[in-house]
């Protein structure tokens, strides 16, 4: 996972370039649980261009910290998000709370 | 060994969660011979990755034990069967439910069986409490025309 703030943006940008299974979801969880602690940003971006898998790990990873940035007072975003991927975000209901951002690549 | 299947092929591992990949990309090469799409590839991926998730975390809670992998062909089907003889499950129709899980606190989403059953034709789960866990997953992987139409052509042509 790479991770980038922008400060003027107050935007954190983690770039998921793991396969999101229960395996790889622990060590993803901390790293980005820490870079939120340190910016605590006003707005949290999950970039998932680079996910060639993702299971039902990865539901859990992004409630989890859609938990913690709400107690935050942030917002998180997902872009570039596959079909696969979507399929099963939308099979889980994730997106009744979080919105797939369809028009930003960045 | 004589199968009455067309193919078939058994793994087993140690119930680590690095096996995890390794155990769906086994799966997804087994059954690249089907001719699947890309997605019916992703839909099994999927499927066996959850199965031996929940042997390792649910069915063996972390110990040390063995997951059991047995894919067969048969005609235009795959069938996986994975288990565990892990703690087992008592009661099947509860932990099939979407959003049940029994780990809450380990962020488990409870989405596991909904993902099985609803990428794979069919699934089964057979459990008996202190002696482990079963499932069966069954999926038909059309076979596109492609092959057909290229004899079709030589005849005329013939
Ligand atoms: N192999 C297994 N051994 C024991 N219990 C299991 C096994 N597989 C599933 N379970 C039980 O079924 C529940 C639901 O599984 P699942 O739908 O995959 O959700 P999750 O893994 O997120 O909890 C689990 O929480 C667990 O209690
Ligand atoms: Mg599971």
């Amino acid at each position: 996972m790479e991770s980038n703030y922008l400060k003027e943006d107050k935007t954190l940008v983690l770039k998921i370039t793991e396969e999101l299974d229960h395996h790889m979801v622990e060590k993803l969880r901390r790293k980005a649980d820490y870079e939120i602690e340190r910016h605590i940003p006003r707005k949290v971006i999950f970039d998932f261009n680079q996910v060639s898998f993702m299971d039902s790990a990865g539901i859990g990873l992004i409630l989890g910290r859609y938990k913690n940035i709400s107690i935050l007072g942030g917002q998180l975003e997902l872009i570039n998000v596959n079909e696969q991927v979507e399929k099963i975000l939308n099979m889980s209901g994730v997106l009744k709370l979080i919105k797939i951002n369809k028009e930003e690549c960045a | 060994m004589v199968s009455k299947y067309d193919n078939e092929m058994k793994l087993e591992f140690l119930s680590k969660s690095s096996n995890e990949a390794f155990a769906r990309i086994a799966v997804a090469a087994f059954a690249s011979q089907l001719d699947p799409t890309i997605e019916e590839i992703a839909d099994i991926k999927t499927a066996v990755s959850e199965a031996v998730t929940n042997c390792i975390i649910h069915g063996y809670e972390n110990t040390q034990g063995i997951v059991k992998v047995h894919c067969i062909i048969k005609n235009n089907q795959l069938i996986i069967e994975i288990s565990d003889t892990g703690v087992g499950i008592e009661d099947v129709n509860m932990a099939k439910e979407p959003l049940y899980t029994s780990k809450p606190n380990l962020e488990r989403s409870g989405m596991g069986f909904t993902i099985m059953q609803s990428f794979m034709d069919e699934l089964n789960v057979e459990s008996v409490v202190n002696l482990g866990t079963k499932v069966t997953m069954k999926k038909t992987i059309k076979q596109s025309l492609k092959g057909e139409d290229n004899q079709n052509n030589i005849c005329i042509t013939a």
